[in-house]
């Protein structure tokens, strides 16, 4: 790990002004991924600007009765909070899934929305990565792959992005908010993730030097009936080979409204949007949920050595559907 | 003076009753230090620079550029490091792996190989100057896959013969009414105790101090002094706590890199790995390619066996995983065939992990009788059963004690498998469906020569003084009870002290023989001088000593068929949609002597059932074709288990007398691993029907048997 | 080996266990680091270095946190409480006690840290914290119970190597429920 300078930013504004002054530096949130990537070598910034006691640690309901989730509520917070158990259960049970109670009491809510993959080869400075090095090559490809994308993946990089709570903010049309040194700005979180194309080290829509202020949940009533089911390769502290956000709402078992977002199986939280359009005004069955499920995987390319993930996003898609909308008619 | 009173005083035997630990204070409070955590005045710190190639020679290192950093005291590497001798045989009888004897020239053997040590002021600095350091490389092509069909394989010794053979095997294959012809897997597997090795070396006074965490003192202080050419006499090694060995802890490149640079720069140097560098610095189990063929009569009875078992190792050195010893203990056939083989490749070297070639080696057998029974139809138990030898398939030699019908009759009782239905697949609550299955397990009750010192002090209470290790084992307590029985005292009484070789030679911490080994000595020694203590009752300020040696009453024990056995259970809770399997509960019921505490027995032997859970579902190290090095070689991508993995597991023991054995200890430290993944890999084949021949069983492999409709096997 | 402040390093007071440390720390340092490396202080253990292991947990302002991903610089200003702040005097914390008692280790090296997660968890859940182990997290559910399966999931960011899981959960459940009546004692007293 190099040296670095180290300044606390007491306020928004101070905090753009230190990021600004040097082209090196990097905000620090809870470093839960930051520092180890210092620490691997991965990230080596000049400078860190600790943002962690900036006034953004508020969760407020809006005016039109959605959430807005402050940058810097830990990840515990967040999950706690009476008010994301109630309208959005599936967050909190996302939240719940990630890491363990150590990392949830120091991560931040902006902090989780860019970490970076755990591709074992973007993590191992030793070995090729495109987004680690750009135009160094993706061993991933057809080395070792079998927890990488199936969808949205692109020879130049299969990464899967790590986040479960992601993954809930997708399926709930999350905004993120952030600040530049124009003013204020916001991304729905769909259009915060770009894109891999042959830039997988460009990975989100924040311009530099920009600093997340928060996320706003949209109200939603669908989400007060949601979940979120994470798989992994052994029963906890450990990320997904794949997880799926879902919330339904069900009358006369029709389909009214669902959303369904997935999670390990791209560069970015994937919203299943082509699955929702299967659904909606439709019966809710099984038949309807595996036929949404195959919409949705239809786009899936797998590698060698990970088709079973097809197998799996079918099946957990599926079963969660199915659990809401038991859970619908109880 | 005063006099010191043994005997009828102490009412109650200790051994056998319940004792926390005598260090369990140090331990909560967090006053128990570690290698690492003994302060030094003047105290440098080594980091070790690996290569990032798997075959090859160091072409160059830019030193200069490292040594101008701040901090930066010395690097040593192949061209500038002492000289060390590694044509010698350890205390344990082998020579030592060459790829501890760090820096001595300029081939790399393996991703991960240290080529040099940067010593610094602080850790800070010398971890950025190593990680500063740069090494170019005269890269070869390297070979890191093993294949079953390797062409380079061939049979080693190990610590047991390579082969045996009786019997012709194809015709009693072929007369057999049933046959089972498989093959297991078992993949790269880590020991990944808690405490990364650590080391620091000093000189004092023209004697050598290394303060280690090791599973044998005396081991590695000999080692050491052979590979440095001092006197045994001229170094001492110390090693009060240990976070966890699992056979990973003897000499490394940690301790060498660490004495190199305390001897350069003359002042106290700590070398401590990271975890990272443990995945290619401290050993591995070896992967392993088996093939079982068993041939039985319609009624399971076996007239045939075969078991190969074949293992890489490193190009500089040969460690042998004798998945195929199992059988020549457990099972008998008129035709009984075992072969371990190994392969030379590009990789660092495996070493003993908790029950070398047992633990794969179970996995293999137990399943492939599980499958005997399951096509025989008859219960897996009673195949066992009727498959019990009367003496050692191989040596022909009389079992010592061979309790393992008792350990399935008490532990069938206790998991309820009197209720079981044989048929597969067919117990389902909600997305689960659940199974039981059972294996044996068996594991050798050796000892080694040990010595220990005992004192008479004179306020009335006594030291044992052993070169002993407690890895986490209870060793420590153990031997204080032993002791307190011995002289028929109160364990109050009794202080243990281990961990330094200036207290003379004894058996490692290893093949379960540690407790057992130095129990022995224990034992000797109180009587000698309970002896003394009798012909003169007047203890002298000093106190008096006595030493033991069992180095003749080892020799003197009749040669026997010695082994502890065990029974294990396990259910599990299997979702086919997700892939996901849950080990819900698991029993071993295990013969393994006399229990010397049972508190910390139990919890021993609960551990080693949870390695087998551990084995079964989640341990994999993953190694990159292309580069030869490990896949993301962390505690994050190399998975073990974690709490919510862990069900119900309870372990506990059957009566276990060896008429002939002075001690009775066999030792509980590897036998609770044998037979544990089959146990579970046989629960997941009753829970879904689908055989699972590698492991670990992950999610994506339960899914793919179900996808691909092999319905059966994966 | 105190380097004056510079542009790398800063002086820093770290509030440890009730009691005040001035140091000058590189800014590289992490609190495990400083905690191990500076103040003397080796009851918190290095696993990991990466916050995959646990054994370096210590509370933070009460809250139980990784120190290894804790830079010693921004711990400032912090209350800090690592394992040998946890006994009264010769008094063990409840929770060292069931660890002591019913075996709740064998190594040793993961000990500190679970016992300080044992001792958030604890918390936590009085909070009313749910789990992933929760079956239904919305707050008109209620607190969930203790259940052994809570215990697991909550103490599974602490990996004990070993294998003691089975004893690490009788010694939190068994300091849980002490815990419990004790506060249920107060309760009582404070309504009589």
């Amino acid at each position: 790990m190099r040296e670095f300078g180290y300044r606390r930013a007491r306020d928004v504004s101070g905090a753009l002004a230190l990021l600004a002054a040097d082209p090196d530096a990097r905000y620090l949130g809870g470093g839960t991924n930051l520092v180890d990537l210092m620490k691997a070598g991965v990230e080596r910034p000049a400078h860190l600007v600790d943002v962690r006691e900036l006034p953004l640690d508020g969760i407020e309901i809006t005016p039109e009765g959605g959430l807005r989730v402050g940058a810097t509520v830990t990840n515990s917070d967040l999950a706690a909070h009476p008010e994301v158990r109630r309208r959005y259960p599936a967050l909190a049970q996302a939240v719940l899934a990630g890491a363990s109670g150590q990392l949830r009491n120091m991560a931040t809510v902006g902090g989780n929305l860019l970490q970076r993959t755990r591709c074992g080869y973007f993590t191992d400075v030793s070995k090729p990565c495109n987004k680690r090095a750009p135009g160094s090559g993706c061993p991933a490809v057809t080395g070792e792959h079998h927890n990488h994308a199936i969808l949205g993946a692109t020879d130049h990089c299969v990464a899967v992005h790590p986040s479960d709570m992601g993954v809930a903010l997708t399926a709930f049309d999350a905004v993120v908010t952030y600040e530049t040194p124009d003013g204020p700005a916001e991304s729905p979180l769909a259009d915060f993730y770009l894109p891999v194309g042959d830039t997988p080290h460009r990975e989100t829509a924040l311009p530099p030097g920009a600093l997340i202020t928060g996320v706003v949940l949209p109200p939603a009533p669908v989400a007060a009936r949601s979940r979120y089911r994470k798989v992994r390769e052994r029963a906890s502290y450990a990320f997904a080979i794949g997880s799926v956000a879902a919330a339904l709402d069900v009358e006369d078992g029709v389909v009214r409204d669902v959303r369904l977002a997935l999670g390990a199986v791209a560069s970015r939280p994937w919203r299943a949007r082509a699955a929702e359009r299967v659904l909606v005004g439709g019966p809710a069955d099984g038949a309807a949920f595996a036929a949404a499920a195959d919409a949705e995987l239809a786009a899936a390319k797998p590698l060698p050595d990970n088709g079973y993930k097809v197998t799996l996003m079918r099946n957990l898609m599926v079963a969660v559907l199915t659990e809401l909308a038991e859970e619908a008619t109880r | 003076m005063t006099t010191a009173t043994t005997g009828p005083a102490a009412v109650k035997g200790a051994v056998g009753t319940a004792h926390t630990r005598v260090e369990g204070r140090d331990k909560v409070t967090g006053a128990a230090r570690y290698a690492g955590e003994i302060p030094f005045a003047d105290l440098a710190h080594g980091w070790l620079a690996l290569s990032t190639v798997a075959r090859g020679r160091v072409r160059s290192l830019d030193t200069d550029a490292v040594l101008g950093m701040p901090g930066v005291l010395a690097v040593l590497h192949h061209g500038n490091a002492p000289r060390v001798d590694t044509d010698y045989v350890g205390m344990l009888g082998i020579p030592p792996d060459p790829t501890a004897a760090v820096f001595q020239d300029d081939r790399v053997p393996h991703v991960g190989w240290p080529v040099a040590l940067v010593v610094a002021e602080t850790p800070e600095q010398a971890r950025e100057a190593a990680e500063a350091l740069v090494v170019t490389y005269d890269e070869e092509p390297h070979d890191t896959v093993l294949t079953a069909d390797h062409p380079g394989a061939y049979p080693a010794d190990g610590h047991m013969p390579a082969e045996t053979e009786k019997g012709d095997l194809a015709a009693s294959l072929a007369a057999s009414a049933v046959v089972v012809d498989e093959e297991y897997t078992t993949p790269e597997e880590h020991h990944s105790m808690m405490e990364p090795h650590a080391a620091t070396a000093l000189w004092d006074g023209g004697r050598l101090e290394v303060i280690d965490s090791n599973q044998g003192a005396t081991w590695v202080q000999t080692e050491l002094a052979k590979m440095f050419s001092l006197d045994e006499s001229a170094v001492r090694v110390r090693s009060e706590h240990i976070g966890g060995g699992f056979g990973s802890k003897g000499l490394r490149a940690h301790q060498v890199s660490a004495v190199m640079a305390a001897t350069v720069l003359q002042r106290p140097v700590r070398v401590v790995m990271t975890r990272r560098q443990m995945f290619s610095l401290a050993g591995h189990r070896s992967p392993t390619v088996q093939r079982v063929r068993l041939g039985a009569d319609a009624d399971g009875r076996l007239r045939a066996l075969e078991h190969r078992s074949l293992n890489q190792t490193s190009t500089v050195y040969e460690f042998v995983e004798p998945g195929a010893g199992v059988a020549r203990v457990m099972y008998d056939a008129d035709a009984h065939r075992t072969a371990n083989h190994v392969v030379r490749l590009d990789v660092p070297s495996p070493t003993f992990m908790r029950a070398p070639g047992e633990a794969p080696g179970s996995f293999a057998i137990e399943s492939a009788l599980d499958e005997l029974a399951e096509r025989c139809g008859v219960d897996p138990i009673e195949l066992r059963l009727r498959n019990e030898p009367e003496a050692g398939p191989v040596s022909g030699l009389p079992f010592s004690s061979r309790n393992l019908a008792a350990c399935f009759r008490e532990g069938a009782r206790r998991f309820g498998w009197a209720e079981r239905d044989p048929r597969p697949g067919i117990r389902r609550e909600g997305r689960w469906l659940l199974g039981t299955g059972t294996a044996a397990a068996s594991f050798g009750a050796g000892a080694g020569p040990s010595t220990a010192l005992l004192t008479a002090e004179a306020d009335g209470t006594f030291t044992v003084r052993i070169s002993a290790a407690d890895l986490g084992t209870g060793a420590r307590t153990a031997l204080t009870l032993v002791a307190a029985d011995a002289l028929e005292v109160t364990p109050e009484r009794v202080r243990v002290r281990i961990g330094d070789s200036d207290f003379g030679p004894a058996m490692i911490a290893g093949g379960s023989m540690g407790t057992r080994s130095w129990a022995w000595a224990i034992t000797e020694a109180a009587r000698e001088l309970r002896e003394r203590l009798a012909l003169g009752p007047a203890v002298p300020p000093e106190g008096i000593t006595v030493r033991s040696d069992t180095t003749e009453a080892l020799g003197a024990l009749a040669q026997k068929e010695r082994h502890s056995y065990g029974a294990q259970f396990a259910e599990v809770a299997v979702d086919t949609a997700t892939g996901e399997v849950r080990v819900r509960r698991m029993l071993g019921i295990f013969a393994a002597g006399r229990i010397v505490n049972p508190l910390t027995a139990r919890n021993q032997l609960v551990g080693g059932m949870i390695w087998g859970i551990s084995m079964a579902l989640h341990e994999e190290a993953v190694r990159d074709r292309a580069t030869g090095g490990l896949y993301a070689p962390d505690l994050a991508g190399y998975h073990v288990a974690t709490h919510a993995d862990v069900g119900d597991v309870d372990a506990d023991w059957v009566d276990d007398h060896d008429p002939d054995d002075p001690v009775g200890i066999k030792g509980v430290g590897e036998i609770g691993i044998v037979g544990a993944a089959a146990a579970v890999a046989n629960a997941v084949r009753h829970a879904t029907g689908v055989r699972h021949r590698s492991l670990p069983i992950r999610p994506d492999r339960v899914l793919s048997a179900r996808a691909d409709g092999s319905g059966t096997d994966a | 080996m105190a380097p004056a402040p510079s542009s790398t390093s800063s002086a820093v007071t770290l509030n440890i266990n009730g009691e005040k440390h001035h140091l000058t720390v590189d800014h590289r340092t992490t609190l495990l680091d400083a905690l191990r490396e500076r103040l003397d202080l080796t009851g918190t253990k290095k696993g990991c270095d990466q916050g995959q292991c646990g054994a370096c947990t210590v509370l933070v302002d009460g809250r139980r946190t990784v120190s290894c991903l804790n830079l010693a610089v921004a711990a400032e200003g912090h209350e800090i409480t690592t394992v040998e702040g946890l006994a009264d005097g010769d008094r063990l914390h409840p929770v060292q006690q069931a660890f002591l008692d019913l075996d709740g280790y064998q190594c040793g090296y993961c000990t500190p840290g679970q016992i300080c997660s044992a001792i958030a968890v604890i918390e936590e859940h009085a909070a009313g914290w749910p789990s992933a182990a929760t079956e239904d997290v919305r707050p008109e559910a209620g607190p969930p119970p203790l259940t052994p399966e809570e215990i697991r999931e909550r103490m599974s960011g602490n990996l004990c190597r070993c294998g003691a899981y089975v004893s690490i959960l009788q010694a939190v459940a068994r300091a849980a429920g002490e815990h419990a009546e004790a506060t249920d004692g107060k309760a009582k007293e404070t309504t009589a």
